[in-house]
């Protein structure tokens, strides 16, 4: 998978909200390569940036944020430039997203088929009955039990895990090259999270889906990625292969976090705290934003800002102890 | 459908109940008034004894309260309101003479409202901070703060003394047939555009100051209610999905509109119920006027009917109100 080609490229990345108490630095000099086809993961503490990077993908960061800087290279176009017409034309149809909470996720006046099909015909030119067809064919997908009468059920009458695969077909409806899944479990039950895990991992085999999952879960990093990046407070620290980042983390900031969980097996542990507290992104640290909690921190590190080294075997490292 | 049935019969069954209490205390209240009631009808301080025996007899004044109360729920149950000791003549008819007018009123005001406040509170919220957004923030806060006697004033001196443009006040004329008892609606059918025009024209005034507050008002709860749902996730989602601009706007549109639905039926209920001061200001010949005309001169019988008439509409708006709840918002169990 790795030295395929890339998919999505993000450079320089940075998105900053700019709120009455000041401009909060969400995402700084954030860069990411991610391939075609890969499962990949992102994953770091509450409030380090995951969910914003990745809708910053889409350009639909929530106000009072902006995207301030950066490229994001996807299939060799930079979105960053495209008019906002082009954008939502690649919107739902070449890269897509489910969210956390199925619960609020869906129209509640609207049927599950209805806000299936208004997405496949916003995007193609199809008669309304062949929407609808293809509607029935997508819940049958995600394994949505009794898909003909579902297709008319309101989102109400609907379970959480019923909703998400709902979320997931509407993803899916137009073979989206690249979907991204921000903690799409979190808010389902523990049975329902490994059902829904599988369903991803099954569609990712079947359609060659590029799939960027968010998640705080070690355990399901473990399961399902191909690579992971670590987050640190807006930026990314350290990127590399699921089994290279879990067996030689080099990272001070990845080392505390898989110290943090108990096992690997576990799938429902959250990341637990590391000592000290997430830095004020309002005014950072300067240098490494990490050094305040990091035990090998040094002169240089209060410093300078770590550039991104390349480790070999497509390990990457933000941190002065490896330059 | 049968269920549907059954919701309306249950509503109104559980109304009535209501609709005694109403009566009751209407009632007990304007026995309560001071004034003798009886000489009043009779002809006022000339009457004779003998004729204010009469009028007590006939209108059962010379028998206990509850008596009294018994005798004109029974009257009501059969659909008679009484006879205006006044006009001479049944309630009823005096009420149905007047109510079109009201009605035709009402609706225009509402029409005002929805077509008004509607689309200024979803502009708000779309531009919020914006020239607009604070333009309708001033003239809803105007709406509340200016009393309706004073605007109705003002707009009178400025269209009909001032610029002369329309009429002072009175309703439109008549049109040939009669078809609905709406003047406006009334001209159209019979063809005749000269009536319509000048009856747009009598009810432009009293409607725009009827609905004057009605628009500020639904124009701030539709700001509000659109910037709620346009910061919930599954406006992401839509987003998400690549939908056009406009497509987002119907969904977030439908869904800011549950919670207006029930300003509107509550504000139309209130419109009916009679626009005491506008229609004073503007002569207009509605149930408002009758009722002040009733209270004025200690008509018992006018004053309950308006009241149960006035009664009988918020229940019926209330109905409609839920009713259409459920048909927008799947979630709504009739
Ligand atoms: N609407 C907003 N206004 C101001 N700041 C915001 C807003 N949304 C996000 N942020 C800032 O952006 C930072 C990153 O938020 P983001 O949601 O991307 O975190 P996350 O990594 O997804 O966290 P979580 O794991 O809790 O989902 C937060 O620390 C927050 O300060
Ligand atoms: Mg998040």
């Amino acid at each position: 998978m790795r030295g395929g080609d890339e998919i999505l490229r993000i450079e320089g990345l940075c998105v900053y909200f700019y709120t009455y108490a000041g401009v909060v630095r969400a995402v700084e000099d954030l860069n990411l390569t991610i391939y075609r086809g890969e499962t990949f993961a992102l994953v770091g503490e509450t409030g380090c940036g995951k969910s914003v990077t990745m809708r910053a993908v889409l350009r639909l960061v929530p106000p009072p944020g902006r995207i301030v800087k950066g490229r994001i290279i996807f299939d060799g176009v930079d979105l960053l430039k495209l008019p906002e017409k082009e954008m939502r034309k690649i919107r739902g149809s070449k890269i897509s997203m489910v969210f956390q909470d199925p619960n609020t996720a869906l129209d509640p006046l609207y049927t599950a088929g209805y806000q299936t099909t208004e997405t496949i015909l916003a995007h193609r030119k199809v008669s309304k009955k062949s929407a609808w067809q293809r509607a029935l064919e997508l819940f049958k997908v995600v394994e949505i039990p009794e898909p003909k009468r579902r297709l008319r059920a309101y989102p109400h009458e609907l379970s959480g895990g019923m909703k998400q695969r709902v979320v997931t077909s509407i993803a899916l409806s137009l073979n989206p090259k690249l979907l991204i899944a921000d903690e799409p479990t979190t808010a389902l039950d523990v049975t329902i999270q490994a059902q829904i895990l599988e369903l991803l991992r099954d569609l990712q085999r079947k359609y060659g889906v590029t799939l960027v999952m968010i998640t705080h879960n070690m355990g399901v990093v473990a399961d399902m990625a191909d690579r992971v990046a670590v987050m640190y407070a807006g930026s990314v620290v350290e990127v590399a292969d699921v089994y290279e980042l879990f067996g030689n983390p080099l990272h001070p900031y990845t080392k505390g976090l898989l110290r943090a969980i108990p096992s690997l097996t576990s799938r429902n542990e959250r990341l637990q705290s590391i000592p000290g507290t997430v830095p004020n992104m309002i005014r950072p640290p300067p240098g490494c934003k990490f050094h305040p909690r990091c035990e090998y921190a040094m002169d240089v590190c209060k410093r300078e800002r770590p550039r991104m080294i390349d480790m070999g075997k497509g390990h990457l490292v933000a941190c002065h102890l490896y330059s | 459908m049968a269920e549907l049935k059954y919701y309306i019969i249950r509503r109104i069954l559980t109304f009535l109940p209501t609709l005694i209490g109403l009566t009751l205390i209407t009632f007990v209240v304007s026995m309560l008034v001071p004034g003798n009631p009886a000489r009043l009808w009779a002809g006022g301080i000339k009457a004779s004894p003998e004729v204010i025996e009469a009028v007590k007899k006939r209108y059962h004044l010379d028998e206990p309260l509850y008596m009294q109360y018994y005798y004109y729920l029974r009257n009501l149950l059969r659909g008679d309101l009484g006879v205006s000791p006044l006009t001479h003549r049944p309630v009823i008819t005096d009420i149905m003479s007047y109510f079109p007018a009201t009605v035709e009123l009402a609706i225009f005001a509402e029409l005002l409202v929805i077509l008004m406040g509607i689309p200024l509170g979803i502009i708000s919220a779309l531009k919020r901070d914006s020239v607009i957004d604070h333009a309708v923030r001033v003239f809803s806060l105007i709406g509340v703060s200016v009393p309706v006697f004073w605007l109705g004033l003002m707009l009178q001196w400025l269209f009909y003394y001032y610029l002369g443009w329309l009429p002072a006040g009175g309703r439109g004329p008549a049109p040939p047939r009669i078809y609905t008892k709406l003047y406006v609606l009334d001209s159209l059918l019979c063809g005749r555009w000269d009536l319509f025009w000048s009856n747009v024209a009598h009810i432009i005034l009293p409607a725009f100051t009827l609905a004057y507050i009605g628009v500020g008002m639904v124009a701030r709860v539709t700001r509000s209610s659109v910037l709620d749902v346009l910061s919930s996730d599954f406006v992401i989602f839509l987003n998400v999905k690549g939908l056009s601009r406009l497509s987002v706007l119907r969904h977030v549109i439908k869904n800011a509109l549950v919670p207006i639905v029930t300003i509107l039926g509550l504000e139309f209920g209130g419109l009916l119920g009679g626009a005491v001061i506008t229609e004073t200001i503007f002569f207009w010949p509605g149930i408002g006027r009758y009722a002040v005309q009733g209270i004025n001169s200690l008509d018992f019988p006018a004053i309950m009917g308006v009241t149960v008439l006035i009664g009988l509409i918020y229940i019926i708006v209330n109905l409609a109100v839920d009713l259409l709840y459920a048909v927008i918002d799947p979630r709504v169990r009739l």
